[in-house]
């Protein structure tokens, strides 16, 4: 065998290479030539200004807390009325993450049921989409009527606007197997299980991972939808809630403070689904790869 | 042996003598033969026409030809990737009957095609695997088709972090990896440059002397086909055939002194000759 400069020089590269990456993401400056800590720093001082600025205004204009309150008066009643938001953050997180979960689970078989026969397909794919463009706004008052319960109806909400897109991208993702890997695969005898599972899967994590950040997100949205359009039947549940009786009662630093919580739910949601995509496909997408230049 | 012109007669031992001498590698006993096999495609096209074509046991076969001449498909219907719209596909008894095990074949595409969520070790294990075989106990076959391509020290590594020659020797030890009787490949190297598909031909060489597998290797390489062969088939397109059986009688594994030698040049000057007759039976103006 007469290897030795075709893998010699890729011996020099490639052992190390995954080795070092993470170490060198850290301590290089990223593409835009911006360092970690600036890359923190930047939005945090960000940040410190708008409140400042935010603050100053309140002062300097004497606005009334009823119109826009000041950073404090919403700290204020953050830290107050926690014992009230505290219990319906725990209710839109409970609606969320159980949207999203079923929304993962029926979406992935759904796609995965799909994949398997074209009939299939052809007989459910047209509802799915009749289920994601009709507005979800829309068809709330209706499930509100029909569903055995609030909670349940705001699940089910939640559910219809997050599930599609896991099923599409992950039927998308099932569908764009390297036809030549699907030859191989039939070459030497797989079962179609075998198929599912040693290749149209793998292959389709990149776009599922997709779908499910933008699901994270919607899974979210749709569930304060839920809560808006369910109203006073959704007495004492959400966070939308609390916004919505916030606002009647013009106790605004409340509705500030629920604004912030639902934001940061969105912001953690968004950070935990990048992360899961990140750790499952760093090592061979291209997506989560970093460019040499 | 031959069809067609018959002017290289410094080149194919007697035509008779062609067919049974295993000892120079040019064929033994019938593996697989193809008889009458047409093929057409759902939109019309004619690919194959009437072929036939057998692979006998130890022989280095190269199918070329312009595009569109069937080669490549006459591989698939070889490996079982596609079926022949008539003719019959007849496999020697002793690899157990009419259809062969999946085993009995190794298949090498143009492009790698290998897994790249796996590792080397991984993809290489895939049709162990695919037959029930542990990762324990397929660690030593793995591991000893890796060291046949010499990648044995990159069993960890991921597709990505390999050059483009690299991943074509992984996919080779994939398709060495259950010992397969008959290795069909592709134009596995036709994506490579020059210097790295010659690094390549001769360790490919190399391993099938080692080996003693049969290999069918479609190709559009004049020089290629020359190089490593000891029959070339060459095909017309339209419709797809066979036009030109060449032997080229130099024992395997070679090296530089054949690519030097005289017979070298004979055979690629006489392949030369039947491709160009290819292209002109074709009658192709848009090549």
């Amino acid at each position: 065998m007469s290897t030795a400069g075709d893998t010699g020089t890729a011996a020099a590269l490639a052992p190390s290479a995954p080795h070092d990456a993470p170490a060198e993401a850290a301590a290089v400056p990223a593409p835009g030539g911006v360092s970690r800590t600036m890359r923190i720093l930047v939005p945090v001082v960000m940040l410190a200004l708008v409140v400042i600025a935010w603050w100053g205004i309140v002062i300097a204009y004497q606005i009334p807390r009823y119109i826009l309150p000041s950073p404090a008066d919403v700290a204020v009643a953050m830290v107050t009325d926690w014992p009230i938001l505290g219990r319906s953050l725990l209710n839109t997180l409970w609606t969320t993450f159980a949207a999203l979960a079923l929304a993962l689970s029926g979406g992935v078989a759904l796609a995965i049921l799909m994949a398997q026969s074209k009939w299939i397909e052809l007989a459910l794919y047209p509802y799915a989409v009749i289920l994601q463009v009709t507005p979800i706004v829309a068809i709330a008052p209706l499930i509100l009527i029909y569903a055995p319960s609030t909670e349940f109806a705001l699940l089910l909400c939640a559910w219809i606007v997050a599930f599609f897109p896991v099923l599409s991208n992950t039927t998308a993702g099932l569908k764009s197997v390297d036809h030549n890997l699907l030859d191989l695969f039939q070459l030497y005898g797989a079962s179609r299980w075998r198929t599912l599972w040693y290749l149209q899967i793998p292959a389709a994590l990149p776009f599922f991972l997709a779908g499910l950040k933008i699901a994270g997100g919607l899974a979210l949205i749709a569930a304060v939808v839920a809560e808006f359009a369910a109203g006073s039947a959704g007495a004492g549940s959400g966070l939308a809630f609390r916004l919505l009786e916030s606002q009647y009662r013009l106790n605004i630093p409340r509705l500030f403070a629920a604004l912030i919580l639902l934001s940061l739910t969105g912001v953690v949601i968004f950070a935990m689904t990048s992360l899961v995509s990140h750790l499952l496909l760093r090592r061979w997408h291209e997506s989560a790869l970093p460019r040499d230049r | 042996m031959r069809q067609g012109g018959g002017r290289a007669a410094a080149l194919a031992s007697s035509p008779s003598a062609a067919g049974e001498t295993p000892a120079d590698g040019s064929g033994g006993a019938p593996i697989v033969r193809l008889a009458g096999v047409n093929k057409r495609f759902a939109n019309g096209v004619t690919a194959l026409a009437g072929l036939d074509l057998t692979v006998r046991q130890g022989e280095f076969l190269s199918l070329l030809g312009p595009s569109g001449c069937g080669k490549s498909t006459a591989l698939r219907i070889i490996a079982g990737l596609a079926d022949p719209s008539s003719g019959t596909v007849e496999w020697s008894r002793d690899t157990g009957g009419g259809v062969p095990g999946a085993h009995d074949i190794g298949f090498v595409f143009q492009e790698p095609t290998l897994m790249p969520w796996a590792t080397v070790f991984a993809n290489v294990w895939l049709p162990l695997r695919l037959k029930g075989v542990s990762r324990h106990s397929a660690r030593d076959d793995v591991m000893g088709a890796l060291a046949l391509v010499g990648l044995d020290r990159f069993a960890d590594a991921y597709p990505r972090e390999l050059s483009g020659g690299m991943k074509m020797r992984v996919s080779i030890a994939r398709a060495l990896v259950t010992r397969p009787r008959i290795l069909l490949m592709d134009e596995p190297f036709a994506a490579l440059d020059e210097i790295t598909r010659q690094r390549l031909n001769d360790d490919l060489l190399s391993i099938k002397v080692r080996l003693g597998t049969t290999v069918v290797f479609v190709t559009h390489s004049v020089f290629e086909s020359a190089y490593l062969s000891t029959r070339i088939v060459v095909m017309a397109a339209r419709p797809g055939r066979l036009l030109e059986t060449i032997d080229v009688t130099a024992p395997l594994p070679r090296g530089q002194d054949f690519r030097m030698s005289a017979l070298y040049h004979e055979a690629c000057e006489e392949t030369s000759r039947a491709l160009q007759a290819a292209i002109v039976t074709a009658g192709d103006s848009h090549l």
